[in-house]
């Protein structure tokens, strides 16, 4: 790895909404890209969910969070856009604003933990892109895709607001993904929100926002949609699973997670990444070749 | 009929009738509000039919032996809570089958039994010397360590008391008994067959000497003879039932360092008194256990064993028993609160309900229908829904309480009681929206409906707002954060409606939203409040930032649609007075 300061995983709240299997993914694709993780047990939710009610109590959530691996010289890596964007924003504001700044460390205080601004939040994807490399990557990669076709997601807060996660450009999954040997197919939304944010709140329009976005990638000749993020992976999964149930989609596009889709290109089995705990079945194997060598 | 036996019959009869009670309440009320589907009879036949078919799979014995009996799941959390906590436990199990069912247990058990026999005698003071190192543990955990955000109720403090005066109440009696003169001249008198006078002085001088009695106005030193005469006494009536004192070594140890007063404590009577004292707090204890949180010793394993036979496709009826039997399983421990997600909420929200492990203790109170004033349920209801369903506490509770599926079903009750709740209109509200199978078809959109109504009025163009805010107070909120003031850059080019994926779901916008994304920017720079709070286009923002991204005036939209959202909802909280 070009970096090697050590890297905190955070584990996003959904992994326990049946999500395991992001988990088991990621953990076996950093062991194979010889990530050096540590797991801060302290970590809390990275905020995101507060940020509707209070400002204040998400900077506080995510402040802890970034203090926490300010305190053990780590940066810290996610799997998730929401936590990532949370994360990265509270960053922002408390590097900007000094008063902000101040409200979220006589919180902390009490705990004897302070914000100091040293910390970096990562997305997988920009520690695949930057600190380990496409070529490392592409190294590592023993099967390949023949002719799979991927609309790939990259969701909002990956991308948005772009002068906070200004590391991340909308080529770069692309680019990881087709390392792999698959093609990314051009489609209609792929930065676009994948409706997540309303589920629970108002249904109807974020089923309606999720089936267009589905509907976009079927037109687009798309074999799977491939994700960077537990909520992108819950709407294309079960949410999308219960549209199709209730006779509300036309086709299903199967979703993909990046680790998984990474992990098969490795060689790994598809139980050793989750791939069956998809609700919306895949069958990978018949795209699956030897790698070209050189 | 002793007054000793009387007080043992009542404290009996006190914990059986408690016990009966405690156990009736598991069938009686729920925590969801599937409860009430179900009547009493039915709730308890299908607890028998649910016990009958799996009592014995490998799954419950496990989760006997290994989470209930040898408390894996505190080990994995934390190996010194594990060791303070089966000090405590097994040293009270010890005590308790040696030496407070001795003459109903051991005597049945071993042929020629006495409690001051080895090893009786040994170990039980190793089971009180494994109790006072576990209750010192404790009290460094609670008072000293300070562990993250633990808090210590009255009942975590009556615990602690209580089986610290048994175990130190234990321990001084043993040791003034070593030391009296009054119990071993009562000892002397029933157990050595025809001694004459000469006899139990000699006696009473070879104890003195060798094992700690203290005399009053000894003949000091004795001379070879008395002793060598004691020891032939000892030998042929006092050995065979009573190994040398110091092997109870804690009573000794502390017997050693009140010699100078045992003449003096003996006169008082001490030992009768001690006596009384040590019976008094067990059965004290014994009695007040299904009131106490103590009853975990019952409810805990029982809620272990239940967790792992149930499954995603159990009886509603008994899942609505085992979280009742899940709330007396609680030791408030603290092991969920020092892993919650969202505790860290309570430095904005001072609500304790935020905190699981204080969670369930409001929620035992609401569930058997306590009185709970609607300033209370409200706070309850906060704290309900001030959670990521993360499970996190869930998965540690060391009683195998499934606290996620706990707070859902309150929720759900809390819910579907009418009290309107403005932090649904949040993600907040995401687990619910996942798990809508899991909810009543008819009261899953209802309570959505009634947020959406006291936040923002009916549907349609907006009238006089719902949410009342101050002008000032919205203005600083809106400086707070970088360039959300930014709404005076706008001039209403429409780009950020145009990028709105909301908007653009809609064919009439306007109908379903109100004030659209630019004409939100514009109806602040005229401080047209009602316009802003009535719109429903604030509780449709996904927080995409597709708006905010094409401004070509760098207006935050996102961000102040965000903090709008704040406003609105804090205010409307202030309202219902929490």
């Amino acid at each position: 790895m070009k970096n090697d300061k050590n890297v905190a995983i955070f584990r996003c709240c959904m992994t326990s909404m049946g999500l395991q299997h992001y988990e088991t993914a990621s953990n076996a694709v950093l062991q194979e890209l010889g990530v050096n993780f540590a797991e801060i047990k302290e970590f809390n939710c990275c905020g995101y969910p507060l940020r509707n009610i209070s400002l204040k109590a998400y900077l506080i959530s995510s402040g802890r969070n970034l203090a926490l691996a300010e305190k053990r010289g780590s940066d810290i890596l996610t799997f998730c856009n929401c936590c990532y964007g949370s994360l990265k924003h509270a960053d922002h504001i408390m590097k900007e604003n000094a008063q902000a700044r101040e409200e979220v460390n006589a919180a902390l205080r009490k705990e004897g933990l302070e914000y100091k601004g040293t910390v970096r939040a990562k997305h997988f994807l920009e520690v695949l892109s930057e600190d380990i490399g496409l070529d490392e990557v592409k190294k590592s990669i023993r099967k390949s895709f023949n002719g799979l076709k991927v609309a790939v997601h990259y969701g909002c807060h990956l991308l948005r607001p772009k002068e906070i996660v200004e590391s991340i450009v909308p080529s770069q999954l692309d680019a990881v993904v087709e390392a792999t040997g698959a093609k990314s197919v051009p489609w209609v939304g792929k930065t676009e929100c994948c409706g997540s944010p309303l589920l629970g709140v108002n249904d109807e329009l974020s089923m309606d926002l999720t089936a267009k976005k589905v509907k976009n990638a079927a037109q687009s000749g798309a074999d799977c949609l491939c994700m960077t993020c537990p909520y992108c992976l819950n709407q294309f999964d079960r949410i999308q699973k219960r549209m199709a149930e209730g006779k509300r989609l036309a086709a299903k596009v199967p979703p993909i997670l990046l680790p998984q889709l990474l992990g098969l290109a490795m060689g790994m089995e598809p139980a050793a990444l989750g791939v069956d705990a998809n609700l919306i079945p895949m069958a990978t194997e018949q795209y699956l070749r030897a790698a070209n060598q050189g | 009929m002793s007054l000793h036996k009387l007080v043992l019959i009542a404290s009996l009869v006190i914990f059986g009738i408690g016990t009966v009670w405690k156990i009736s309440t598991w069938f009686r009320y729920s925590v969801g509000p599937q409860g009430s589907r179900f009547s009493m009879s039915q709730r308890i036949a299908a607890a028998l039919k649910g016990v009958l078919a799996s009592l014995f799979s490998p799954k419950v014995i496990s989760a006997f032996f290994a989470d209930a009996l040898f408390q894996r799941p505190i080990l994995r959390e934390d190996p010194y809570r594990w060791y303070m906590h089966m000090s405590i436990f097994a040293g009270f199990a010890m005590l308790f089958v040696l030496h407070a069912l001795d003459n109903y247990l051991m005597v049945h058990l071993y042929n020629g039994y006495a409690a001051t026999l080895n090893p009786f005698l040994f170990l039980r003071d190793v089971g009180g010397a494994l109790v006072v190192v576990g209750v010192i543990m404790a009290i460094n955990r609670r008072f000293i360590r300070k562990e993250r955000r633990p808090r210590t109720s009255s009942m975590d403090v009556y615990a602690i008391v209580m089986v610290a005066l048994i175990i130190l109440s234990g321990f001084l009696l043993e040791s003034t008994k070593i030391t009296s003169q009054a119990a071993f001249q009562r000892m002397a008198d029933e157990y050595t067959m025809g001694g004459t006078d000469e006899d139990i002085k000699a006696l009473e001088a070879y104890w003195s000497e060798n094992f700690g009695v203290v005399v009053a106005n000894a003949k000091v030193p004795y001379s070879a003879a008395v002793l060598a005469k004691g020891k032939e006494v000892h030998q042929a009536n006092c050995e065979q039932c009573h190994a040398a004192p110091v092997w109870g070594f804690g009573g000794y140890a502390i017997s050693v360092a009140l010699r100078p007063l045992a003449a003096g404590l003996d006169a008082a009577r001490l030992p009768d008194i001690l006596t009384w004292v040590h019976y008094l707090a067990c059965l004290f204890l014994l009695a007040y256990l299904p009131f106490s949180k103590m009853f975990h010793m019952i409810a805990s394993p029982i809620s272990l064993m239940a967790s792992a036979a149930m499954g995603a496709n159990s009886d509603p009826a008994n899942v609505a028993t085992r979280q009742m039997i899940e709330l007396d399983a609680c030791t408030h421990c603290g092991t969920c609160t020092m892993t919650c997600s969202v505790a860290v909420a309570i430095n904005e929200f001072p609500n304790v309900n935020i905190l699981p492990s204080e969670k369930i203790r409001a929620l035992k109170k609401f569930a058997t229908g306590a009185d709970v004033d609607d300033k209370e349920l409200r706070a309850i209801q906060q704290g309900v829904m001030l959670c990521t369903n993360c499970n996190r506490c869930g998965l540690v509770c060391p009683s195998g309480i499934q606290l996620r599926d706990l707070w859902f079903a309150a929720r759900e009750r809390l819910l579907s009681q009418g009290v309107a709740e403005p932090n649904l209109l949040s993600p907040l509200a995401y687990y619910r929206g996942l798990e809508r199978e899991n909810i009543d078809k008819d009261q899953y959109q209802k309570p959505l409906d009634a947020a959406l109504n006291v936040m923002s009025g009916p549907k349609g163009r907006p009238s006089d707002a719902v949410v009342k805010v101050g002008e000032k107070a919205i203005l600083g909120e809106l400086s707070r954060s970088i360039q959300a003031n930014s709404f005076s850059n706008c001039y209403r080019c429409g780009l950020c409606t145009n990028s709105c994926p909301v908007v653009r779901n809609y064919e009439h916008p306007v109908e379903e939203l109100g004030l659209l994304p630019h004409q939100m920017m514009h109806a602040i720079g005229l401080r047209c409040w009602d316009l802003v709070f009535n719109s429903r286009m604030l509780w449709g923002c996904l927080g995409c930032y597709q708006c905010q991204e094409n401004c070509p005036q760098c207006v935050s939209i996102t961000d102040i649609m965000y903090e709008l959202k704040n406003r609105a909802i804090s205010r409307k909280n202030e309202e219902l007075a929490i």
